[in-house]
């Protein structure tokens, strides 16, 4: 005789389903490994650096936007030399706000998925020329923290919708407190930064992420004549922190690390001492 | 329902390693019908299914795409004259050995947890520690239901369709959603086995032992303390058993003979303070199991949960690893690929990697699955959290290794492999290409896994 015997459990006493958790950085691969990028600001010398030590590693395609796409197209090919399997440039103006969102939508349908979306652009000026030109000082504005804006929000749209990916964000130490020196550089990074904070909160639970870079004195052209401040540093050491911020799966990295402690005993500082030490 | 936006809510999936969660719909079906809906809708960026999120890296998530878990599904049927078992995908291995223990079968093939599914079984072509002499899940599988994202149902019998049933067998859902399976279960007397348990000196008199004395055994083990060092690397405790007859019991126990209860002790609370677990922490730990077993013991009578599941009785115990998760890898090497196995563990336990329970285990030889992973050989599988920065350069090297062997990394536990190594590792990858896309021509099954190694589009 064939008895044959239904069982029909329901799986209510199985432990919940693994992993519907929300609340950890995502990247591509379990130890940060990246395999596809877009750079914004596609000549920066810190993204390019980043972008070096990702090529040693996985990384297999990059999308070069760049104001600059003469410079850029060098960097790319210098990229493919390093292994990079496909790399493209596209004309980008950070101040040309309107058409980010076309832009933005546009090079994530040509290209795919990117695992990683680098926004590096920015401008430091000159506070003195900026107090004698106040449309100068707004335009600056405009790039680093405007352009960041109508940017960052069209790449989140995007990472939403490919369900991963991290949004690397090159804050700054000026971020954390303005000096009279570079007050205006220091205040749209402080919007920046506080931008990319809040898009940060706002992307958990969906996959996406952004990893906010605060980098102090980096001897890059950006920098270049000025006087080298304390802790000064290279790009290649802030592409050291990034990659190793993307594998610790952190939400915030300092370069070099130390001026995370520094900054926060001179967020603190009296007014009156704090404008004598950052006068210099 | 636009195809773009499903009407399924919106989650974020991770594995069990919970390193790479990433957002997607996640469809629940509750029948075959449902299911074939939800595969025919499936939104451009694809489709996967997904069992019970056991496998540790990407293989059950599809980024900004659908999952579907058909776990609510479960179903299964056991004739007892036979021990043929036809169950539906989303059936665990727990409910079925609940069900069919009591009547004296014994699925052919468990893993070091019962809590995956028949679909999940396939799907990896699963192996336990009785591989040497019995083999993978797939080998014990008679025919199985796949339904494909153009809407059609084949019945796939191993001998009538062998190319779609091996490119399945080990085909990470990549070529379709298996709806339900029939497959053979095994006589057994009683639910106890009959273990015994030596503890190896090193990895060397571990590797002696097995090779030597696992065929007198059904099951076969080691668990290797990959933190010893020195003269100690690759110490080992080593379990080798199988089901005991009924006068084999001792009285007590003979009354109940198939008695079987798949028990849980505890629940990781869900905030663990990870801090807890660190390189010394875990050594202690290790030390202690090495300890703590019997330098020789023989015919000692454990349970089906003890010998078998023995991390299952603590719920969701990867939550020990904190947020940011952890990896597991596991390799195999050929038979006489000794001298790669021993330089493999020399370097583990040179970094010091913070793993408790490394296992190592002799396969017997594989099956014709295209992307089936055991072969005849040596496997290794650990745990690792992530966090250290040394890491990914070392799995790396050790993936070289292992490639250069002949030998590949199960994708069941892959969350990092680099993707060139692929083809090198799993040499049928071209044939299993051919036939996934004369099932899916227009490439919908999707995962993060698939994406990450180059088996579906960018
Ligand atoms: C503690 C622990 C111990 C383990 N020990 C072992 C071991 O000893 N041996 C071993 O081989 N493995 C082992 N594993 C791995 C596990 O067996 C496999 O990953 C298994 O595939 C998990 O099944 P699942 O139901 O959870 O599937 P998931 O993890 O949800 O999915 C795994 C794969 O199966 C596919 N899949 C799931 N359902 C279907 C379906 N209906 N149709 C088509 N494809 C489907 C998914 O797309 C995915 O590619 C272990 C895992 C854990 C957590
Ligand atoms: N260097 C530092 O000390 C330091 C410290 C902290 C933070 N940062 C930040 O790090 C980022 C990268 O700086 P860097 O040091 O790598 O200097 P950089 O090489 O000068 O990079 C700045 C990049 O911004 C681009 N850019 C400027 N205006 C643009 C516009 N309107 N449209 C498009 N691109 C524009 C530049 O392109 P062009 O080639 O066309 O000019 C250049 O590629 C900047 O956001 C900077 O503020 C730098």
């Amino acid at each position: 005789m064939r008895h044959h015997f239904r069982v029909g459990h329901p799986i209510h006493r199985l432990p919940d389903q693994a992993g519907t958790s929300t609340s950890v950085l995502t990247v591509e691969d379990a130890l940060g490994a990246v395999q596809s990028a877009l750079v914004l600001g596609g000549t920066s010398e810190i993204a390019l650096a980043v972008i070096d030590r990702l090529a040693a590693d996985r990384c297999r395609r990059v999308v070069l936007a760049a104001r600059d796409t003469a410079g850029a197209a060098a960097a790319a090919e210098h990229l493919r030399a390093a292994g990079v399997e496909t790399t493209d440039v596209i004309e980008f103006d950070a101040a040309d706000i309107s058409r980010h969102p076309a832009l933005i939508e546009t090079v994530f349908a040509e290209h795919g998925d990117f695992d990683l979306v680098l926004l590096a652009f920015g401008v430091l000026g000159d506070q003195a020329t900026f107090d004698r030109d106040p449309v100068a000082a707004a335009n600056a504005v405009t790039v680093n923290y405007v352009g960041a804006v109508s940017t960052g929000l069209s790449v989140a749209q995007e990472l939403r919708r490919q369900g991963h990916g991290t949004l690397v964000v090159l804050s700054s130490v000026a971020a954390e407190r303005p000096r009279k020196t570079n007050f205006v550089y220091g205040s749209s990074k402080a919007g920046l930064d506080a931008f990319a904070q809040g898009l940060g909160d706002a992307l958990e639970g969906t996959g996406a992420h952004v990893l906010v870079v605060r980098p102090g004195f980096v001897k890059t052209r950006m920098t270049a004549g000025l006087p080298p401040q304390p802790f000064s540093t290279t790009p290649a050491a802030v592409a050291d922190a990034v990659v190793q911020g993307l594998a610790r799966k952190r939400h915030t990295v300092w370069a070099p690390p130390i001026l995370r402690w520094v900054f926060a005993l001179l967020r603190h500082l009296p007014r009156p001492l704090w404008r004598l030490i950052s006068a210099r | 329902m636009s195809p773009d936006r499903p009407d399924y809510p919106r989650l974020t999936l991770a594995g069990w390693g919970r390193t790479n969660p990433t957002g997607a719909w996640l469809a629940r079906v509750h029948c075959p019908d449902d299911l074939v809906r939800a595969l025919t809708h499936a939104p451009e960026r694809g489709v996967i299914a997904r069992g019970l999120g056991r496998s540790y890296g990407d293989a059950s998530q599809n980024a900004g795409g659908l999952v579907i878990d058909s776990t609510g599904a479960a179903q299964f049927l056991l004739d007892p004259d036979t021990g043929v078992v036809t169950a539906s995908a989303g059936a665990s291995i727990q409910a079925i050995l609940e069900g069919i223990v009591p009547y004296g079968f014994f699925v052919p093939v468990t893993p070091g947890t019962r809590f995956v599914t028949v679909g999940g079984a396939i799907a990896s072509d699963i192996h336990g520690k009785n591989h040497h002499r019995a083999g993978s899940w797939c080998d014990h599988v008679l025919s199985f239901r796949l339904a494909l994202p153009d809407g059609s149902v084949l019945d796939v019998d191993r001998d009538r369709h062998p190319k779609v049933f091996w490119a399945t067998a080990g085909g990470m859902g990549l070529t379709g959603v298996i709806t339900e399976a029939t497959f053979r279960c095994y006589p057994i007397e009683t639910s106890r086995l009959l273990v015994d348990t030596d503890r190896t000196r090193d990895l060397d008199h571990a590797i002696e032992l097995m090779a030597g004395g696992d065929d007198a055994y059904d099951y076969s083990v080691a668990w290797i303390d990959l933190l010893a060092r020195g003269r100690f690397m690759g110490r080992s405790v080593l379990t080798r058993g199988r089901f005991a007859r009924r006068e084999e019991l001792p009285p007590a126990l003979r009354t109940h003979p198939l008695a079987y209860e798949g028990r849980q002790l505890a629940n990781v609370p869900p905030v663990f303070p990870s801090g807890l677990l660190n390189p010394w922490s875990v050594r202690l730990f290790n030390e202690f199991w090495y300890r703590k077993a019997p330098a020789c013991r023989r015919g000692e009578i454990q349970d089906i949960p003890t010998f078998f599941h023995p991390l299952d009785m603590i719920g969701n115990w990867n939550l020990i690893y904190g947020p940011r998760g952890f990896i597991q890898w596991q390799c195999v090497v050929p038979e006489d690929a000794v001298e790669t196995l021993r330089d493999i563990v020399r370097q583990l336990s040179d970094a010091g990697c913070t793993s408790f329970l490394a296992v190592l285990k002799r396969f017997g030889p594989g099956n014709e699955g295209h992307l089936s992973f055991p072969i005849a050989g040596w496997t290794l599988s650990l745990d690792i959290p992530v966090g250290d920065p040394r890491l990914a350069t070392l799995l790396d090297r050790l993936d070289e290794q292992v490639a250069a062997e002949g030998g590949r990394i199960y994708l069941a536990k892959d969350s990092r492999l680099r993707r060139e190594l692929l083809e090198v590792m799993y040499p049928r990858l071209d044939e299993w290409r051919r036939i996934r896309d004369t099932l899916d021509p227009n490439r919908l099954l999707r995962s993060d896994l698939g994406r990450r190694l180059g088996l579906c589009p960018d």
